[in-house]
Parts: structure tokens; sequence; C-alpha cells
């Protein structure tokens, strides 16, 4: 009972939603804020869920099992992972021993189901989004699993999210020593690209590509991918303040933690143009990589 | 009115062709989305995909080549949709009336919703024509 709960309500589908939107919202007001807009009123990502539920599905002449399965599996991952990791975070010493590594699996999953919905559309423009999608996967996972297990090292070998948690109350956070600013500064990159923004939007650019991935999809498939981006910008940001700066994890300060994420999030999509996929996988494999390499010899160092 | 005709007129993904025009009204309507006029307000969006479409702005004169492009255009988009005419050449055919590559105004083709007029419309007119498409809307369905 509890754990459909945490599934449905709480940390999971229910909050994961309205947040996610809410900060979808801050992302298109603070875009419009900073070009001198006004930009859309707090409930429009709310109108656009809604209308998309009464719009008409199409489906494509294609392989049509994967393409209507692929965004809800995307969709039950990734809520599940944002149920996990709210759940640690509530009460750290309730999360189970490895959970880390499963949301590592989870997190992963909207781009595969990304992947298999955009190759089952039969669409060209798909493919190539879905192609670009596959090597950014390839480029930013490098450098996310490296600045995980600097995370891990500098906890102590513990892969449990309740117990780095629990290491960064008794410890201080993870970001004020050496290895932890530059584990979170890859995680940060390797977070823009997993949450599809700009400069790393490659897979959607909409003026080369169209719509990208999600160009055969309408009506209800699409209102689905766009909660994945929802609940994807809610679970994100709350995996790096687990990570990194689980120091104090009141209300107030975690909210603050939470804004503060996103605006930087927000800054970095509004004042870089977009990459090139060839570009991209140069950025994640060089000095990313190299950047959270860094920080695991730091960590294993002591540092 | 239905909570679905609400969240239709709040929200309207506008999805931009040009069937051969002068790019005058092209820039117009990108006009809109700067932050002068900001339609983005009203939860207009411009959006890349037909499929994602709940308005079609046609800019240009039908000529026999984007005539059945523009209809296959039509049929991917998801009901309910509405069509808009912007420009004097999209609603009447304009200074190539007489020619021999463009037979027939667009609303002999498609069952256009909305028109805006202008050679090309301004970006307020454009945005009269949006408030205009949302009573419409609201009255009729």
């Amino acid at each position: 009972m509890k754990i459909i709960f945490n599934y449905l309500i709480f940390p999971g589908l229910f909050t994961a939603i309205c947040v996610g939107l809410l900060a979808g919202w801050f992302d298109r007001k603070i875009s419009a804020r900073l070009q001198w807009r006004v930009g859309p009123p707090w409930y429009q990502n709310f109108i656009d869920i809604v209308k998309l539920f009464g719009k008409e599905t199409i489906i494509p002449r294609s392989s049509r099992w994967t393409f209507i399965l692929a965004p809800y599996l995307g969709f039950l991952s990734i809520v599940l992972a944002a149920a996990i990791l709210g759940k640690a975070m509530l009460s750290p010493l309730e999360s189970f021993y490895g959970d880390i590594i499963v949301i590592l699996y989870l997190l992963t999953m909207p781009a595969i189901s990304m992947i298999i919905g955009a190759s089952s559309s039969r669409n060209p423009l798909a493919s190539v989004g879905a192609s670009r999608e596959m090597k950014l996967v390839l480029g930013y996972e490098l450098p996310f699993v490296l600045s995980l297990i600097a995370v891990i090292i500098k906890c102590q070998g513990s892969i449990q999210l309740g117990s780095i948690i629990n290491y960064q109350i008794s410890f201080g956070s993870n970001i004020f020593s050496f290895s932890g600013i530059l584990a979170s500064i890859a995680a940060f990159f390797a977070m823009q690209a997993k949450l599809g923004l700009a400069p790393f939007d490659i897979s959607e650019a909409e003026q080369e590509i169209m719509a990208g991935t999600l160009i055969e999809y309408s009506g209800l498939l699409l209102a689905v991918y766009k909660l994945i981006k929802a609940v994807m910008l809610y679970a994100m940001p709350l995996l790096l303040i687990c990570l990194f700066m689980g120091k104090d994890l009141g209300w107030m300060l975690l909210i603050l933690k939470y804004i503060g994420i996103v605006l930087l999030i927000v800054l970095v999509k509004n004042t870089n143009p977009r990459m090139r996929i060839d570009q991209a996988l140069r950025f994640f494999w060089g000095p990313v990589t190299i950047v959270a390499a860094l920080s695991v010899i730091l960590a294993a160092v002591g540092l | 009115m239905s909570i679905k005709t609400k969240a239709l007129t709040k929200s309207i993904w506008v999805f931009h062709v040009s069937c051969g025009s002068c790019n005058n009204c092209d820039i117009e309507i990108l006009d809109c989305f700067t932050p002068r006029h900001d339609i983005e307000r009203f939860g207009v969006q411009l959006i890349g995909s037909v499929r994602h479409a709940d308005a079609i702005l046609i800019t240009g004169a039908m000529n026999r080549k984007s005539v059945p492009r523009m209809k296959k255009i039509y049929e991917q988009a998801p009901k309910p949709c509405v069509v808009v005419a912007v420009g004097q050449c999209a609603l009447s055919r304009h200074m190539f009336r007489y020619s021999y590559n463009v037979r027939e105004p667009l609303d002999e083709i498609l069952p256009v919703d909305l028109y805006i007029p202008g050679c090309p419309p301004k970006p307020e007119a454009i945005i009269s024509g949006i408030a205009k498409l949302i009573e419409k809307l609201n009255k009729g369905k």
C-alpha cells in the first residue's frame, strides 16, 4: 500500500508531473524574460498536456506495437526512478542496497524509448534524430558514470543513496571538496544532455530536422513524451542535489537548491548555441571525461 | 464549452507552410514571436512537425506544384486542426490571379477557418486574427 502510494502520489507520479511541469514553465518564463518577452502564464504546460490528450493520435503505417509502447516504457521507468530517488531523500535509512545503480539504468530508459519509438516510425528525419540520440547517449554516459564513481569512492564505497546522503550529513556536502566539484561539473553537463536542452538538443533540433525523434508522434503519445521530459526535469536535479549537495535537506533549502539548479540549466540553455553531433561527442569524450576521470583520481587519493 | 476546447484555445501550436509566397508574410508571422508582440503569452508556439499542429498557417498563392503537397500535409495533421490563410495571395491569389500556374484559391482546396488579409498583414492583424479564431472555436464547438 505504502509502495503504491509512493509510486503514484508522493515522490512518484503525481508530484513528479506537477513539479516537472512547473519547472518546465519556469524554464519557458525565464527564457522569455531573458529575451525581453513576457512569457506564458504558469499553467501553460498543464494546458498543453490536457490539449494533447484531447487530440487525435495518428499511428503511421509502421511497426505499430513498438511505436505505441515505447513512450510508456520510458515513462514508467523514469517515474520509477523519480519515486526511488524521492523516497531515498525523504527517509535515507529506508533506501535499499544498490539503488544508485538501479537509478543509473532507469535514467537511461527515456533515451532508449525515444530511440525505439523514432526508429519504428519509419520517418527519415526521425531516424536521423534517433541516430543522433544514440551517439549522444554514448557520449554522455561515460562522464556521468565516472562522476557517480567519484561520488561512490568519496562516500567510502557505498552504492546506496541513503548512505551517500548520511555520509554528507556527517562530513559535509561533496561539492565542497576538490573531487566533488569536478564530478559535479561533469555530471551537470551530462544532465543537460540527458534533458535534451540546448546546447545538446541535437536529436530534436527544430530548425534542422523539424522535431527529430518526436516527428511522427501526435496526441496522447506526444503528451507522454512531454511528461517524460517533465519528470526528467524533476528527477535529474534531485539526483544532483542528492549526490553533491546532500548536507541540508530541509524543505526550504531543498526547494532553493532545486530552483538554483534549474535556473543554472536554463541560463546555460539560453546562452549557448546548438552543437553539432561531432562537436558534442568530442566535448563529452574530451574535456568532460577528463574532468570526471580527474575527480575519480582525486577521490581515490582522498581529496 | 468543454475542457477540450478550452485547452485547445489556450495552447495553439502553429505549423507554418509557405506555398510559394514572397517571404514577406513569413517574416511577419515570425515577427509575432519577437519581444514586441510575443504571442507565446497566449500559449501560441511555432512547432516543426505537422503531427503536433493545432493550426496550419498557409502563406502564398497555391501553385500546381504545391497543391498536392498541401493536401498531403493537411491529411497528416491530427484533428481538430484549423487552417488559417495569411496574406492576400493565400486569400485571393492577388497578382497571380490570371497566372497559368495558379488555378484556384486556397479555400477551394482546403476548408479555411480564418482569413487574415494584408500584403503582408501586420503582426497586429495576425494577433487580432488569432483572437477571432479563439472566439470562433469557443462559439462553434
